[in-house]
C-alpha cells in the first residue's frame, strides 16, 4: 500500500474538495475559505491568465444543485453586479458546474480580513477612516436598493492599499423602495435602478426564489439587530445594516463585540434586551460624540437609528474634520473645546502672538 | 512485495450495509463479523501500532505484539459494544480502549500471556515502522494518532482508486493522479502542461482527468469512512475533520 506523506495528506485534504470545472476555462489552484453555504477558491482564468476568485454553492447529499441555495448565489451575483463601487468587490462571470452547481467569479481580493485587520492593532484614525469607507459602500448599496443583511468583520477585507471591500453578498436582498432620502443622494436614478435590479433577478435563468422569509433566521447572532431576531421581516432593511455598523464600530473602537456568549441563544437575549456596556467603558480615551455614534447606529427601536447609512457616514466624516455630529448634543465647554482643538494651529499661532505682545509689554514697562 | 493489507482485506472488504462495521462485529453471522472485523483492522492497525511506538515507547516487537493482542482480544472480549455514540469519537474510543488494554496487560505481566496467543494477524509492521522513521515531527501522542487514521484511510482509498481506474480501463486516470496529487510537494509538483506533455494530452484532458479522479478519491474516502463509523452525525463530524468540508 502507498504510504503517503504529510504533505501529500493535506494536499489530498484539500483537492478533494474542489469542484469539477471541466468545461470552464478556470483552473483550480487552491481553497481560499469557506463559509457555512459556500465556498470559495482561487482558480486561473485560462482565457485572459489571471487569477480570480471563484464562488461555488455547497449543495448536501441528494439536494437538487439548482436548488434554493444556487438560487440565492444568483442573487447575489446579480446585485454584484449592479453595485459598481470600489468597495464592493466586481463580479466576472457567472456560470455552471458540472454538477449543476451555479458558480460565479469575482475580483481576487488580496488582503487581510476586518477581524484580522484589527488584530494587528492599527491606530484609532486608521480604524475610523476605514469605517467610513465601509459605511459609504453600504450607503451606495441602499442607494441602489440593496440590503446586506450580514455586515461583520469576516465579511469585509482590508486591500493591500487600506481600501475596504465588502464581501458575501449572500444574504442580501433587494429593499422594496429605497427611502426618498436614499433615492435623492444616489449618483444615478436609485428607484429606476432598484426596479431594474429586481426585475432581472426575476426574469434571469438563475432558479428563481422567494426572498429569506420571516421564518428563516439568517445571518451572525453578534451583529444580528433585535428586529431580525424577533423574526419581524417587514422591519429588514437598511436599519438592519446602519445597526450591524455599528457593531463594527464597537468592535473597532474596543477590540470586542457589545453582546458576546456562549451560545447564540444567550447573545440573542443580550441583543434583544440591548445589554451591552458602552465603548468609554473599556476605553475612556473615546470620545463622547464617537460613543453617541456607535449607540445611535446600534439603538434597539430602528427608529432611534440613523435613518440611513450615508448619515452614518456623514456623522463619522463630521466626527473625524472634528465638526459637531448630529447623534451628540454637545455643552458649551464641549464646544469651545472641539473647535480649539480643530483650529489648533491657529490658537497656537494666536496664543504665541499674544504671549509676544504680553512679554514685549511687560519688557517695555521696566 | 508483501501488500501490508493484504492479508486483512478481502475482495467485499467493506459489508455492503452502512454502519456496519460497528454493527457487524455484534452479527450473528460469522461471515459478517469477519468481514467486519477485517475493515476495522485495516483502518485503525496502523494507527494503534504507531500510538504504542510514541506514546508508550513500546519497542517494536512489543508494540507488535500489544497490537495484534488488541484487535483479537477486542474481538474475543467485545470491546467495541461498550461503545456511546453520544459520548466520543469511535476513533477516540478506540484510542481509550487502547490505553486500557495496555495497562491491564501491563498489570497482568501480558508479555508471557500475549505469548499464549495462537492466532496472529498477518500486518506488515516493518512496513509501519519504515513510516514512523520517516515521519514528520511528532506533536502529541492523540495527534499521531488521528494523523495515523487519516493515512490510513487515505492509503485505503489511494488503493481502492487504483483499482477501480484499472477495471475501468482507465489507468491514465489514476497515473496523471499518482504523478500529481501523490507527489511530494518537497520534491516539486508536475505542472498540467508538463503532464499533457508527458502522457500525450491536451492541457483540459490533464484538468477533466484529474478532476474525475479527485472525485472517485472523494467518494471512496467517504464510503470508507461511512463504514467505521456508527451513525451519520459522526460521519459528518469525521468528514469535516477529515476532508475540511461536509460531507456532500
Amino acid at each position: 500500500m502507498t504510504w503517503l506523506p504529510d504533505t501529500v495528506l493535506d494536499h489530498l485534504r484539500q483537492v478533494s474538495d474542489i469542484p469539477d470545472l471541466t468545461g470552464t476555462s478556470y483552473e483550480f489552484v487552491r481553497l481560499l475559505g469557506r463559509g457555512g453555504m459556500s465556498a470559495v477558491y482561487l482558480v486561473r482564468d485560462r482565457r485572459l491568465d489571471r487569477e480570480v476568485a471563484l464562488k461555488v454553492v455547497d449543495v448536501p447529499d441528494g439536494a437538487e444543485p439548482s436548488g434554493e441555495l444556487a438560487a440565492r448565489l444568483g442573487r447575489e451575483a446579480r446585485i454584484l453586479a449592479h453595485l459598481d463601487h470600489p468597495s464592493i468587490v466586481p463580479i466576472y462571470d457567472v456560470g455552471q458546474l458540472g454538477d449543476g452547481r451555479c458558480y460565479y467569479t469575482m475580483k481576487r481580493v488580496q488582503g487581510q480580513r476586518l477581524d484580522e485587520w484589527v488584530a494587528s492593532a492599527p491606530p484609532r484614525p486608521a480604524r475610523l477612516r476605514l469605517f467610513q469607507r465601509i459605511c459609504e459602500a453600504v450607503a451606495f448599496a441602499h442607494a441602489h436598493g440593496v440590503a446586506h443583511r450580514d455586515l461583520k468583520p469576516p465579511n469585509i477585507m482590508v486591500g493591500r492599499f487600506g481600501e475596504a471591500l465588502i464581501m458575501d453578498w449572500g444574504l442580501a436582498k433587494f429593499i422594496a423602495a429605497a427611502p426618498a432620502s436614499v433615492a435623492s443622494a444616489a449618483p444615478f436614478s436609485g428607484d429606476a435602478d432598484v426596479r431594474a435590479a429586481a426585475e432581472t433577478v426575476s426574469a434571469g435563468p438563475w432558479p428563481g426564489v422567494g426572498e429569506t422569509g420571516a421564518g428563516v433566521l439568517l445571518g451572525t447572532p453578534a451583529y444580528m439587530p433585535p428586529e431580525q431576531i424577533r423574526r419581524e421581516a417587514p422591519r429588514l432593511g437598511p436599519q438592519s445594516d446602519v445597526y450591524a455598523l455599528g457593531v463594527i464600530l464597537y468592535f473597532l473602537l474596543v477590540d470586542r463585540v457589545p453582546f458576546d456568549g456562549s451560545s447564540a441563544g444567550e447573545i440573542f437575549e443580550q441583543v434583544v434586551r440591548g445589554d451591552s456596556k458602552a465603548p468609554r467603558h473599556h476605553d475612556p480615551t473615546i470620545g463622547r460624540p464617537l460613543e453617541a455614534i456607535c449607540r445611535k447606529a446600534m439603538a434597539r427601536d430602528p427608529a432611534e437609528r440613523y435613518a440611513t447609512a450615508e448619515a452614518l457616514a456623514s456623522d463619522m466624516a463630521s466626527d473625524l474634520d472634528g465638526l459637531a455630529v448630529s447623534a451628540y448634543q454637545e455643552n458649551v465647554l464641549e464646544r469651545l473645546g472641539r473647535l480649539l482643538g480643530r483650529h489648533r494651529t491657529l490658537v497656537l499661532l494666536v496664543s504665541a502672538y499674544l504671549t509676544m505682545r504680553l512679554v514685549l509689554l511687560f519688557w517695555a514697562r521696566r | 512485495m508483501r501488500n501490508d493489507i493484504d492479508n486483512v482485506r478481502g475482495p467485499g472488504r467493506f459489508p455492503a450495509t452502512a454502519w456496519s462495521v460497528l454493527a457487524g462485529l455484534a452479527s450473528e453471522d460469522a461471515g459478517v463479523r469477519q468481514r467486519s472485523f477485517d475493515a476495522l483492522v485495516a483502518a485503525y492497525w496502523k494507527p494503534v501500532y504507531k500510538h504504542l511506538r510514541l506514546k508508550w515507547h513500546l519497542p517494536s516487537e512489543d508494540a507488535e505484539d500489544v497490537t495484534q493482542a488488541f484487535f483479537l482480544r477486542a474481538i474475543e472480549k467485545d470491546f467495541f459494544s461498550d461503545y456511546d455514540r453520544s459520548r466520543a469519537r469511535f476513533r477516540t474510543f478506540l484510542r481509550v480502549c487502547l490505553d486500557r488494554f495496555l495497562a491491564n496487560e501491563r498489570a497482568a505481566a501480558g508479555r508471557a500471556k500475549r505469548g499464549g496467543e495462537a492466532q496472529r494477524l498477518s500486518l506488515a509492521f516493518d512496513v509501519a515502522e519504515h513510516e514512523l522513521a520517516a515521519a514528520g515531527a511528532v506533536t502529541t501522542p492523540e495527534e499521531v494518532f488521528d494523523r495515523e487514521w487519516v493515512r490510513s484511510l487515505f492509503s485505503l482509498a489511494v488503493e481502492a482508486l487504483r483499482e477501480l481506474c484499472h477495471a475501468r480501463g482507465k489507468e491514465v486516470y489514476y497515473r496523471l493522479f499518482e504523478r500529481y496529487d501523490l507527489a511530494d510537494a518537497d520534491a516539486g509538483r508536475p505542472t498540467y502542461r508538463q503532464l499533457a506533455e508527458a502522457f500525450g494530452l491536451a492541457e483540459t484532458d490533464v484538468t477533466n482527468h484529474l478532476a474525475a479522479a479527485r472525485r472517485d478519491f472523494r467518494r471512496l474516502v467517504l464510503e470508507q469512512l461511512r463504514e467505521i463509523t456508527a451513525d451519520e452525525a459522526e460521519f459528518q463530524a469525521e468528514a469535516r475533520y477529515l476532508l475540511g468540508v461536509d460531507a456532500v
